[in-house]
This record gives structure tokens, sequence and C-alpha cells, in this order.
């Protein structure tokens, strides 16, 4: 079988890639300057880890300081400040990086190519969010400034004006805010267009867009959605600088400023930015769930074409996060309306992934366990989506602890789960060596009974009467029960990501070795060594459908007979 | 507060006692009922997949039939949710019309609502009555409607004002007027907060809103117009308060006080809590609050004034007899 391949494409063993032995500050320089798009898409998922424990940690502050009514663990300056930082940290260093680092990695071994468009720039982005990041958390020591007032920013991930004016922010801590998204900003948007330009112009002979891998197809949709939506983000983080420096008056409502005009600026970035950090988890969704189910993905046109929607549809929904500032009735009809129609994309995607697992074989291998976790947690953060956008209930819901509920049913129930199943699909091919498969259940299990237990209360913490970013409250207004469950749910997530953690290292020291296609599966990235060398193939590869390698496994029945 | 707080019924959401909680909540239980059918038909298809078509040891080792796509099913999967759509999205216009658009009745009591960070201003100026944090409204009769229209604004940034079972939420937004209404059909105590992250005391920035028969909120307004003042306990009390900062901030008709700055403390004994809801408003309460009230409510903007033992007491004194 391997000799078949061998003849039909000549692909590179991986020679090459031995490593000479140099010294820790010799191989450590390497890694600062290099240009390898592997290298670089590492270091953001590495970096992304990173602050994920970090405001994983602050999360689980919060969650203690909750727990019970009434609660002095952390004074309101201290909870304020964690609450910004979590908020911050989760979007801007986790969720940004790990996505782009998986992009950066997998794009160009999947369309056959041996580099990003663009090397350098792709450093160039690198390195900005990685000060941009430090910039963050250096607010803790730097942000009292001058005058000595307070410590890391206080106001909420979204910072709404005027709280953000100097009257109410003083000291740098907002200041290292808006430098550390600025930077961060300006690097994802640098990716964003060399993911764009990579994927229209790089692909090996053979793969016409139509035969793009999903994942490709999906990252093509979110760089564009990041280059539209992160420069309105930069654009205001610039007018609130000259509103705190320059007496601009932008959001200075004192001096006749909007607050509203922020609202708008950022919710205009802020609700594409949900779309660009699920997209990806779509785009692992739709490689792993046909490689576990062992079908092709179902409606692989439709799938696309409801990516795109989604794409288009999400940049005309922004306002559903501000049912409650008072627009008119006519306003509200409109958000309402386009808020709805995301659904029905979005549903055409969950039955495709249905449809790829009906009649299938399905392998419950960790990743599909995630996989199969993530459609069932999606479904439920959809349908509490569409409970948001009816307004008069968003009225009630909004700012509660139902929105907390919600989208943490995104951000965790739906991307982190599918970063975990990336993580365990594609360790292999980055290191050569397999994650342990028990440990993985471990981590599942109990991540997943964890992330319900802490998120299936707080939705009823929100209908409940319980506001969101609230350092305390008393007891006997029923919020009691349903915060301790919420708080015990955090040990077991802990204890969950303490197990990838184990098996990440237990691995990279004595793992399995991995080979070049661990999964049996049919996109380029399998076709080449594990870890893949700097140049990804010998030769470069020639395609004649979506899965390449199921051609070559199954010459007989090769899938470009049915495109 | 925990005591006073059980004595206070439950309920939120859904348990509305005033339009437009209600409409709203007819609304959010029509929405539950179509996306739990949505959840329970998904959810049995993903179920029945994973536990079908799992994979076996007695599978033959060829891989499963390869199904590419259908048009047709993709039709029946888009049709079927646009329909849904169209469906919940004309539910929900028409509930935001008769919220939203709905017209005032003659006799609609109104109250200025002015957000300050981290306590709330009542004015009612047909009344010419200023209170804070404890928001009176009369009973509204089915036959004769007397809702109560809140005009929102905010002093320094942005809040919102919400009352679960009363009505959804609106924001209070510097440099703009908003607007809310309530039409309360069941007496009693109604508890709810601030809902827009508004700095430190964000969690503490408590309401009450006290629904009394008109009879009761009749006698409550005449008694809020009254100004202040016990003949009996003028003296060191009110000295005290007089030459302090305290006038600075605060409001006492019948003093020399004019403060706007915090709460009018004009009828304080006619309130149930202290500082936007963080205690109960008693003596013991009150002294600790006016000695140093970042004990109860870190980070609250008023200051301890540093007054002696002997000047806290009379202080405390003359004002437990605003009432």
């Amino acid at each position: 079988m391997a000799g078949s391949i061998e003849e039909r494409i000549a692909f590179g063993p991986g020679a090459g890639t031995a490593d000479l032995v140099q010294p820790l500050a010799g191989r450590l320089h390497e890694w600062i300057i290099t240009v390898d798009y592997k290298r670089l898409g590492l270091m953001y998922i590495a970096g992304g880890l990173f602050y994920f424990v970090v405001a994983g940690l602050q999360a689980s502050t919060i969650r203690l300081q909750l727990a019970v009514p009434d609660a002095g663990i952390v004074s309101p300056q201290v909870f304020n400040r964690l609450l910004t930082l979590h908020g911050t940290a989760m979007v801007f260093l986790v969720g940004m990086p790990i996505l782009i680092g998986f992009f950066n990695y997998l794009v160009p071994l999947m369309i056959g190519a041996r580099d990003l468009a663009f090397p350098r720039l792709n450093s160039f982005g690198y390195w900005l969010w990685f000060f941009g990041a430090l910039l963050l958390y250096f607010s803790y020591i730097g942000g009292g400034g001058l005058q000595g007032m307070g410590s890391a920013p206080a106001v909420g991930w979204f910072a709404y004006a005027p709280l953000t004016e100097t009257p109410f922010s003083r000291g740098n801590s907002t200041d290292y805010w808006i430098l550390s998204i600025f930077l961060t900003s300006v690097g994802s948007t640098a990716t964003a267009i060399n993911l764009i330009t990579t994927a229209f112009t790089m692909r090996c002979p053979g793969m016409t867009l139509n035969k793009m891998p999903v994942l490709v197809w999906l990252a093509v949709v979110d760089a564009g959605l990041m280059l539209v939506a992160l420069p309105p983000l930069s654009a205001a983080q610039v007018m609130l600088l000259l509103d705190r420096y320059f007496g601009a008056h932008f959001f200075d409502t004192q001096a006749g400023g909007s607050a509203l005009l922020w609202q708008h600026f950022f919710w205009i970035f802020g609700h594409p930015e949900v779309y660009v950090l699920v997209i990806p988890a779509f785009a692992f969704a739709s490689e792993i769930i046909p490689v576990f189910s062992r079908k092709v993905i179902f409606g692989y046109e439709v799938m696309v074409a409801a990516s795109c929607a989604i794409g288009f549809i999400s940049l005309g929904v922004w306002a559903h996060h501000m049912f409650a500032v008072g627009m008119t009735p006519a306003g509200n009809a409109f958000f309402v309306t386009s808020t709805m129609l995301v659904g029905i994309p979005t549903g055409i995607k969950i039955f495709n992934w249905l449809g790829t697992m009906w009649g299938g074989r399905i392998r419950l291998r960790v990743p599909m366990l995630f996989s199969i976790a993530f459609l069932f947690q999606f479904l439920i953060s959809g349908l509490t989506g569409i409970m948001l956008a009816v307004a008069p209930f968003d009225w009630q819901l909004t700012d509660t602890y139902f929105v907390v509920a919600h989208f943490h049913y995104v951000l965790i129930g739906a991307i982190v789960f599918m970063i975990f199943a990336a993580i365990y699909y594609w360790f292999p091919k980055a290191t050569g060596k397999m994650l342990d498969e028990r440990l993985g259940q471990f981590h599942f299990w109990l991540f997943f009974f964890g992330f319900h237990l802490t998120f299936d209360t707080l939705h009823l913490a929100g209908l409940a009467g319980m506001p969101r970013r609230i350092y305390t409250y008393q007891p006997g207004r029923g919020f009691e029960e349903l915060n301790l469950i919420a708080s015990i749910g955090v040990i077991l997530q802990a204890l969950g990501v303490i197990t990838l953690v184990y098996n990440i290292i237990r691995s990279l020291v004595a793992g399995r070795p991995a080979g070049k296609d661990p999964w049996d599966a049919w996109t380029l990235e399998w076709l080449t060594t594990s870890p893949p060398p700097e140049y990804n193939f010998t030769q470069v590869p020639t395609v004649h459908s979506r899965r390449p390698l199921w051609d070559l496994k199954h010459p007989g029945d090769p899938d470009w007979k049915y495109e | 507060m925990g005591a006073a707080n059980h004595q206070i019924a439950r309920g939120a959401v859904f348990s509305p006692v005033s339009a437009p909680a209600s409409s709203i909540a007819t609304l959010a239980w029509f929405t539950l009922a179509v996306t739990a059918g949505i959840f329970l038909i998904v959810l049995g298809l993903l179920l029945y997949s994973v536990v079908r078509f799992r994979a076996r040891a007695t599978d033959e080792p060829r891989e499963p039939a390869q199904l590419y796509g259908s048009n047709h099913i993709e039709f029946a999967w888009t049709a079927i949710p646009a329909l849904i759509v169209f469906v919940l999205v004309l539910t929900t216009i028409r509930t935001i019309y008769d919220v939203q658009a709905a017209r005032e009745p003659p006799g609609a009591i109104h109250v200025r609502v002015i957000g300050h960070q981290w306590w709330w201003e009542f004015q009612y100026p047909d009344l010419k009555i200023v209170t804070a944090n404890e928001l009176h409204v009369p009973l509204s009769d089915p036959a004769h409607p007397t809702p109560t229209w809140l005009q929102l604004e905010s002093a320094d940034v942005a809040h919102s004002f919400w009352v679960p079972r009363l009505a959804g939420k609106t924001d209070l937004i510097p440099n703009r007027i908003n607007t809310m209404w309530m039409d309360p059909r069941q007496a009693g105590i109604y508890l709810g907060q601030c809902a827009e992250f508004c700095g430190t005391e964000h969690a503490m920035m408590l309401i009450r809103v006290i629904v009394e028969p008109r009879p009761a909120f009749d006698q409550w307004v005449a008694a809020q117009r009254l100004a202040a003042g016990n003949p009996k306990v003028e003296g060191h009390g009110k000295q005290v308060f007089e030459s302090n900062a305290c006038v600075n901030c605060h409001s006492v008709r019948g003093t020399s006080a004019r403060g706007t700055y915090g709460p009018d403390l004009t009828h304080l004994m006619s309130r149930q809590t202290l500082g936007s809801g963080v205690a109960l408003n008693t003596l013991e309460h009150l002294k600790i609050w006016v000695g140093d009230p970042g004990r109860m409510k870190p980070g609250v903007l008023m200051p301890a004034m540093n007054l002696s033992q002997n000047d806290l007491d009379d202080l405390v004194a003359w004002m437990v007899t605003l009432k």
C-alpha cells in the first residue's frame, strides 16, 4: 500500500531533520529569530496555553469568591481586576493565539505548500502578540502610574465608556489595557493577511478552491472576518487614548462625548470576534468528525457556503449586545432579525456534521469524544443564543449570569472543547508522539462533568436575577446553592486541565511514536513525516480531490469520481 | 441582610407581577418551548448516531459507504429552520412594539431615575419628592391603570435599572435619556440591582421597589413632602452635621444642607436599608456607616469623617429622627 503511494506521489521521508546538538542558548536563539511558520504556530499555541492557565487561575479565584455569599476572599477592587484580565486574556491572549497558531501550522501543510506567503510578517505578528500580551499583565506592576492610582485595569473586558475615561480610571492601568489590545490586534491582522494570501496563491497543483479542505476554507473566512472586525477596535483604542491624553472627547460624556459610540465600535468588532473564535472550532470539527466517522464530510459545498454566510451575517448583528441601551423599536427589530438569520446557516452546519456521522463507523477516540461534546454544547449555546436574540427576553437576560453561561458555553463548550480535540488530533503530527488515550479519556470526562456542573447551573443563577460582574451577593436571594455548585465544577475542570498538561509532558518524554498517519486520515498533512520537515514535502504533491490520501488508499474508488 | 432578604418573596424572570415583565415572560415561555423542541430532536439524532453507528469489533474492515451530500436533504434542513426563524422574529417584534411603543395613560406616575456610582436617586417631579435607593410606586388597578414611567439618566458612568419581576432592564447612560415603564398588579417588595458594570461597588448598587396600595402610597407621598426636623432634638447632633462636610454632598430639607452629590437624607429613617441596600437601616448600622462607610462598602465614595465618638453618637441620634 505504502509503495503505491510512493509511486503516485513522491514525497519527502522527512530526512534532514536530525537535530544537530546545540547549546541551549543557541537553540533558544533559533526559536526567537525563526520565521518558520510551524515553529511560530507552536509558539502561538504554547503561549496561548500558558495564558489559558493564568487566566483560568484568575477565573478560579472569581469562582472561589462567589462560592458563598458575602465572602471576603478578595476585595471588590481586586475582583474587578480579576474579571477584566480574565476576560481580556481569554479572548486576546488565549483564544486568538491558539486558533491563529493552529491555522498557522495547518494551512500550509493542508494545501501542500512549504510556508505561509509572508514568513517575516508572520514572525512580526507573533512578536507583536507576545509583547502585547506582556503589557496586559505588566499593568499589575506599572498600572499605578505616577499618581500611584490603581493596579491592573478594572473596567471589564468590553470597557464601556465613560468608565475608561480619566475621571473614573486613574493611573495607567487602562492605558496598558488599550496598548495590549492594540498590539495583539495588529498582530492578528497581519496573520489574517498572511492566511488569505497563502490560501489563495500557494495551493499545490490540482487543488482548486473547490478542493480545498474545509479547514482551509474556514481559515479564509476567519481571516476575512479578522480583517474587517479588528480595525474598528484598533481605531476605538486610539480614540480612547486621544481622550485620555490629548483632551479629545469621543467618549468623554462630561464634555459632550458619546458613551454609545464606544459600544457600537466595540461590538462591531466584538460580535464578529465571537465568530472569529468559533469558526476555527467549526474547522477542527469539520476535519475530525469525518475522519473518526470514517466518512467524507456531508455536503462540502453547503458547509462552505454556510460558513461564508455566517461570516457575512455576523457583521450585521452587533447591536444585539445593546438591546437594553434604549434603541428604537425599529432598530431592535432589525437586529433581532439579523441575529435570528445566523441561526439558519448555523443549523445547516450542525445538521451536516450529523449527516457525516450518520451511517458511519464512529471511532470513539479522544478527539471524537470532544467533538461529540462540542456538537451537544454548541447546540445548546445556539439555542440560548436564540433566547438572547429575542430582544424582550434579552432585556431580562442581558448582563446576567445567563449571558455569562451562554458565552462560556460557546467559548468553552464549543471552542475549548474543539481546541482539546485538535490538540489530541494534531499533537502526533507536530511532535511525532501520541498522547495517551486513557489519560485523554480521563481528561475528557473530568472536564465534561466539571463544565456542565459550572455552566448549566449559572444559566439558572441568571434567571434567578443574578447580574454578572458582581464581586459578591447577599444571602437570601436564591443565589447561594447555584453558585456553590458552579464553583465545585471548577475543581473538576482544573483536574481535567492538569491531566492534559501531565499527558503532554509525559508524551513528549516517552510517548508512543505516531508515524505519519496515526488516524488513517485523508488530508495532506498526514502525507509527510511527523513532525514534518521544515520544507514539509520533498516534492510538492499533486491532488485530484478533496481527500488526496483517500484516493491513494483507495485507488479503485477515488473521490474525484464523485465530486 | 440574609434574614431580611428571606422575608421577601423570591422569584425573578418567570414570576412577573407587572407588565412588561409579564408579556416578556409569555414570550420567553414560547421561545423556551420552541428551542426545547429543537433541542430534543437534534439531541435525539446525535445520540442515535453515536449509539447506532459507533464502531464495533465485529465490523468489517472496509470503510462505510461514502455519502457526499444531498441537495434535497440540504434544502429541507434549510427551509425548516428558516420557517422557525420567521415565526420567532414576528412574535418577537410584536412584543418589542407592545413594550416600547406603549402609550402613557393619564394618571401615570413619573419618576426621574438618576444613576450614581453606587446608588440610585429617585425624583418625583410632579410630586416634588426626592428619595434614594427605594422606589415607591402605587399598585396599579386594572380598571384604572396607574403605571409608573421612569426617565433614566446617569450622573457619571453607565448603569442599568433591573427589577426582574417588574420589567426588563434598561440602561442609564450619561448624556442620554432613556425611558421604561412598569404596571405592577401585586403589592410587595421587589428586589433588583444595577446590571451594568459601573465600577468598584457595582455589586452593592441594589434596588428595592415598594409597591403599595394607592392609599398607603399617597400617605408615603404626603410624609415625604414634609420638611425634616424635630425641634426636640435640635442641638449638638444637628450642629455636627451642619458644621462638617456632610452638607457638601447631602440635603436635609429644613436645614442648611443642600448637597446633591449624595442621597437626600430628609427622610432617611423612612428607608429600610442603608448604602443602597448594603445593610438594614438601624441605629447600630448607621453608627458603623457614618463612622467609616468603607467598612460596609469598600470603595464607596463617601469618606470616613473621623468624628469623635461623642460627635458620632450625637450625630446618629439626630439622624434617626429624620423620619
